[in-house]
């Protein structure tokens, strides 16, 4: 069994956060089972609704996309009461993630979606690109993202996961990987988009095929530095090839984001490739790329 | 009005993603025809209804419209949009050749939605976006409205032919802001007379701002409802990435903003807030 299997995540393949809608829209490209199973981290929840920011919020550029979106969400209150019961309905396995623009707000948002039922665990964003301009507590110091944990580990069931997500940034993940483990994260997702900006220079984060080296990087050197702390690859996943690269240098899971965006039945080919084969555990089957040509 | 409310979404007509086809391409002025396979969504096609479809090289997808459907044909259940190459993706698909294989997902948004009775209709579009009229013009007929189309365009090369729209329209009106053909001027300059003229009780507007914004207000001012199919860059048109705004005023009067591509491309003219567009 996996590290990340054992804490209670089956993975291997997740829908990276804030790139499968509300989890409806992604259930008609999901497969024969629909969500039934998918481990579905949801975009980025709030205390309060978010309009989310200005147009144009994604752009592309070569190998990615550039996005300032704004964490456009309803709110807990209505995301507890409409999207939750939708999903957990689903058969999809919930993990929430969420942002606060202080300590407290985290701590409150994991202190009311503990009693929520169907919520299987949390992802913790303290690692968005552009904190300051969404207006999030402000990550600079491995302690600031340590002490979220911390405030998240107290409010929510030790025996259901907590991820800490971490943006790609290879001079201070291993550090930051630590204190987020210590401070009691089951896991760390490396990582988010990584900080950019648009064409007119407005920062923004980037994602896609460009950033997938950045976070590989990021994942070996945590796995070689902390080989007991499951990692999540999150970066460029759209196909066999990427994904195996992760779970090669350690992650025990990958999560799939911009691609889903190009393909929405990205998730749905790499469950199939990566499903557990019957009996043997979960692990990977060498089973080639059903499309090894996607364009991009 | 009017009530189909959330066709094209949940598990009632779920969209497909299917590896299509180009079967037919043909120059029409400045547009490029091309005729696609795409397994599965002719079937759910409904008028109002985009695609999304993958161009190479590129991650994030390029909307169209539909602008026919046909059941049947020597390639089984085909699809027909109108392209206009302008950028990287629009030039990579004009240049596309019979045979040449593209990735689409569809139908997808939400479309026109039809009213109940046989009312008086008035289609408005500009440019290519003038293409989902074509099959509205058809269900409306089918339903007994009379259906007045109008089609306008910066100048000749630019204006969807209403050749075949003839049988669905009581009347065709062709504006060219040029006054190449037809009448000269733009929807803007003409909006009120038209509402008038075709004695409206539903306007239907599809292309740029502007002129879905002079529609909607015209059909206002003569009481009559209004639903305008707006584009706004649609990077994945499938509702997961939030990352088409379109500012709007909910039923309950409260100012929101939702994804033009899940909850719109199609709305009802008077819920735009078209300042914040
Ligand atoms: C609902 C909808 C239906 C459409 N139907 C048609 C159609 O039937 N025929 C047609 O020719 N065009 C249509 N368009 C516009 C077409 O999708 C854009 O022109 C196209 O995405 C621009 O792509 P490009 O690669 O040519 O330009 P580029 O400049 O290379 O595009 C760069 C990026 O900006 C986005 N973008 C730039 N301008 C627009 C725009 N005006 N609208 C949307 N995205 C934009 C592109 O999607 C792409 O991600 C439609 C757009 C929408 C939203
Ligand atoms: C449009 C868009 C919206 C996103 N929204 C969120 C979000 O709400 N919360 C979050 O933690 N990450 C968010 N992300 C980051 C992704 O979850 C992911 O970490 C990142 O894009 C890298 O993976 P990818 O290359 O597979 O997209 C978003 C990314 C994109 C492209
Ligand atoms: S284009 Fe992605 S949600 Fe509308």
């Amino acid at each position: 069994m996996s590290a990340l299997t054992s804490a209670g995540l089956p993975g291997p393949v997740m829908v990276a956060s804030g790139c499968g809608g509300t989890g409806r829209e992604l259930e008609p490209y999901a497969g024969p089972e629909g969500l039934v199973g998918l481990d579905l981290v949801t975009r980025s929840i709030t205390l309060d609704a978010r309009a989310g920011g200005p147009g144009p919020r994604v752009v592309e550029v070569p190998g990615g996309l550039v996005n300032a979106v704004g964490l456009p969400n309803p709110g807990l209150e209505h995301f507890l009461a409409t999207e939750l019961p939708w999903l957990v309905r689903a058969g999809a396995r919930v993990l929430v993630s969420i942002a606060g623009s202080t300590m407290g707000e985290y701590a409150d948002l994991a202190r009311r979606l503990s009693r929520a039922p169907g919520v299987a665990g949390l992802e913790v964003n303290v690692g968005a690109p552009d904190e300051v301009g969404a207006g999030l507590f402000e990550v600079r110091e491995p302690f600031h993202s340590a002490s979220v944990i911390a405030a998240v580990r107290r409010e929510f069931p030790s025996d259901r996961p907590v991820l800490a997500k971490l943006r790609p940034d290879v001079s201070r993940i291993v550090e930051g990987a630590r204190s987020c483990h210590e401070a009691g994260a089951t896991a760390v997702v490396i990582g988010n988009a990584v900080p950019a900006a648009f064409p007119d220079g407005r920062a923004g984060g980037l994602s896609g095929p460009a950033v997938a080296p950045i976070a590989l990087r990021c994942v070996a050197e945590v796995h070689r530095a902390l080989p007991d702390l499951p990692t999540v690859g999150c970066g460029g996943v759209h196909d066999l090839r990427s994904a195996n690269a992760y779970l090669d240098a350690g992650a025990s899971a990958v999560q799939v984001g911009t691609a889903l965006l190009h393909d929405p039945t990205t998730v749905a080919r790499l469950r199939a490739a990566l499903a557990p084969a019957a009996g043997t555990g979960p692990g990977r089957r060498p089973v080639p790329d059903p499309r090894p040509e996607e364009n991009r | 009005m009017a009530d189909e409310r959330e066709p094209g979404r949940g598990s009632v007509h779920p969209s497909v993603h299917v590896d299509g086809e180009v079967v037919a391409t043909k120059r029409v002025g400045g547009y490029r025809h091309l005729t696609l396979t795409a397994p599965g969504v002719p079937e759910r096609f409904r008028a109002g209804n985009f695609v999304a479809v993958s161009v190479e090289g590129h991650v994030a997808r390029r909307a169209l419209w539909v602008h026919r459907v046909r059941a049947s044909s020597a390639f089984g259940p085909t699809l027909d949009v109108v392209v206009e190459a302008r950028g990287s993706g629009t030039a990579w698909l004009a240049a596309q050749p019979v045979g040449a294989r593209i990735a689409i997902t569809g139908p997808l948004g939400r479309p026109f939605a039809l009213p109940k009775d046989a009312v008086s209709c008035l289609l408005v579009g500009e440019g290519y976006a003038a293409a989902p009229l074509f099959p509205l013009a058809e269900r409306l007929r089918e339903r007994g409205c009379a259906v007045s189309l109008v089609v306008s365009a910066p100048d000749e090369a630019r204006l969807l032919s209403a050749l075949e729209a003839r049988r669905s329209a009581r009347s065709v009106t062709v504006l060219t802001a040029d006054g190449s053909v037809g009448q000269r001027g733009t929807v803007a300059d003409h909006a009120d007379d038209l509402v008038r003229r075709s004695d409206a009780d539903v306007v239907y507007a599809a292309g740029p701002h502007a002129v879905l914004r002079s529609a909607a207000a015209a059909a206002e001012r003569a009481g009559a409802w209004s639903q305008v199919a707006v584009e706004v860059p649609t990077p994945c048109g499938t509702g997961l990435c939030h990352g088409c705004p379109l500012p709007v005023v909910g039923e309950d009067g409260v100012e929101r903003v939702v994804r033009a591509c899940a909850e719109g491309p199609v709305v009802r003219g008077d819920r735009v807030r078209w300042d914040d567009l």
